[in-house]
């Protein structure tokens, strides 16, 4: 009778309510400590569940213990000119944007050219999380855990030939479903570019997610690039097209203003903008009160990316 | 004062205070308000704007005289003069507290190296003789020079928006609709000198040319 209660369970073996719900805590803190290989939270699917959140994220250790701003802040502050100039003008505006279905088209200095749709580009790859420091060329900075992947894994796929000195990208600019686009705001659609080089760095990383989700829609979504150790606009956001060029590509920032934006727009607090200073920066988020940092020469990771530029004059090539 | 402009000016400093009120609830996360990811820029842009918006506020007194003959209306030109002046103080101070950390050596760079700061802290220099003499005693004792001496405020007014409009990274149109604002202002202000002038020559060429005595009625400037 008493023992027969819960269906044949006995009493004794029914899981605490706390160490049930802790179970998925202390099995990620064993993951994370290494004692654990790497497996899959048993009952879970390995592929991205309908709610957008990713699983089994590698963490890049890289990612130092810089703490990153709130998903409110990342989220809500956003320069996506085709949904709006102002900054919160993106999270307001960007649901009209059509994340599904998604592809990239390959042109240019390549052997494998040709359409991917948004699955055939991740299937190959691991995704993990990467956690960067962005820095916008206004004088702010902010800390994001992305979700991704390298983008130099990414590009190798299409074979680029010898004659692909750069790479450029292109994102999205669908009037109907970016209302900032209707004005000449910026040369749309707005493009960017990298030497190949550049883009085959370690640190250049094709994003998919942050805080461990799906993009949201004024980030980028669904697929973009992100180059942390240049000034934040260099990481075009929600890219339809991937070109190999031999020439230096056109990019947008450079085409409104070319003598504030150039094409490398490496984070360097020496060289200023011709409006204001990049000696300092704002770390969003502490309030009111928190004190303006020195910027770091490319935001700080000169280690990795530093030899990319060497004998290269970075006051002319700004 | 009569007390309906007495009641009238409780409302105006209301309205004036109301920027600043709003402000204070946002920086505390009162009623869910914030100042966003970035507060020290959202109060730095608040207080320049409501700054100019009071500076345009103030250019449009006199035109309404003119035009409407309520000459009442100069009553309120000083409360929103010196709360434009207010807004500009609160304006360098977060400037100069919350985003230089009162580091001087970077104050002096800016104001000497990044043209849209010198413009603007040569409005706030030329605002400060404003507020100064903007006392009723003040303005007595300065008599036809206190008139000259306001008239700064056709180039402060300039000069702010010249600084709003050089801070903006691409989007010009808030800038250009204050300098378009601004443009319709002086511009009455500059016909209606003109008019008075030429009434002024023409009185003056009608004293010595009519066949009238020399005592003469002459039209006051």
């Amino acid at each position: 009778m008493a023992q027969r209660i819960h269906g044949g369970i006995k009493p004794s073996e029914i899981t605490p309510e706390g160490a049930f719900f802790g179970r998925r805590e202390l099995l990620k803190a064993a993951v994370a400590a290494g004692l654990v290989g790497a497996m899959s939270d048993p009952g879970e699917a390995a592929t991205i569940p309908p709610n957008g959140a990713f699983e089994n994220l590698k963490k890049w250790p890289g990612s130092g213990d810089a703490k990153p701003n709130s998903y409110e802040d990342i989220t809500t502050y956003n320069n996506y000119y085709e949904f709006g100039t102002s900054k919160s003008d993106p999270s307001k505006n960007a649901g009209t944007l059509k994340t599904k279905p998604w592809s990239i088209q390959v042109t240019g200095e390549a052997e494998k050219l040709g359409t991917l749709t948004l699955e055939d580009i991740l299937k190959p790859h691991d995704l993990e999380e990467r956690i960067y420091r962005l820095r916008c060329v206004e004088g702010w900075s902010v800390v994001i855990p992305w979700v991704g992947f390298p983008l130099g894994d990414l590009l190798k796929r299409f074979e680029p030939t010898s004659k692909a000195k750069y790479v450029q990208f292109f994102t999205l600019a669908d009037r109907d479903q970016m209302p900032g686009v209707r004005s000449r705001t910026l040369e749309w659609p707005y493009r960017e570019g990298l030497r190949i080089d550049e883009a085959m760095n370690p640190l250049a990383l094709v994003a998919v997610g942050l805080y461990g989700k799906v993009l949201p829609n004024q980030n980028g979504a669904p697929i973009r690039v992100v180059l942390p150790w240049k000034y934040g606009f260099k990481s075009a956001k929600s890219i339809v097209r991937i070109h190999f060029t031999e020439e230096q590509p056109k990019t947008s920032w450079n085409m409104a203003a070319p003598d504030e934006y150039g094409f490398y727009s490496n984070v360097n607090p020496k060289v200023n903008h011709p409006r204001w200073s990049q000696a300092t920066e704002r770390r969003l988020g502490p309030g009111l009160f928190a004190a303006k940092t020195a910027t770091q020469m490319f935001n700080g990771y000169a280690e990795q990316v530093a030899s990319l530029y060497t004998g290269l004059d970075l006051v002319k090539n700004y | 004062m009569t007390r309906r402009v007495a009641f009238i000016k409780v409302l105006v400093w209301g309205a004036c205070l109301a920027p600043f009120a709003l402000l204070v609830l946002r920086a505390n996360g009162i009623w869910s308000l914030s100042l966003g990811a970035n507060p020290v820029q959202e109060v730095l842009h608040v207080c320049g704007k409501t700054t100019l918006n009071l500076l345009l506020l103030t250019l449009c007194i006199t035109p309404i005289r003119r035009s409407t003959g309520i000459n009442r209306l100069i009553a309120f030109r000083r409360l929103l003069g010196l709360f434009a002046f207010f807004y500009l103080v609160l304006h360098f101070l977060v400037y100069l507290f919350l985003d230089r950390a009162m580091e001087w050596g970077t104050i002096v760079d800016d104001v000497a190296e990044r043209p849209y700061i010198t413009v603007g802290f040569a409005a706030l220099l030329m605002m400060i003789p404003l507020a100064a003499t903007s006392t009723n005693a003040l303005q007595r004792r300065l008599g036809r020079n206190w008139a000259r001496l306001h008239r700064l405020v056709y180039a402060i007014a300039v000069l702010g928006v010249v600084h709003f409009w050089w801070q903006v990274k691409l989007d010009v149109a808030e800038p250009l609709l204050y300098a378009v604002l601004l443009t319709v202002l002086l511009g009455v202000r500059v016909n209606h000198w003109r008019e008075t002038t030429k009434k002024r020559r023409r009185a003056s060429v009608d004293a010595k040319t009519s066949m009238a005595p020399t005592y003469q009625r002459v039209e006051p400037p």
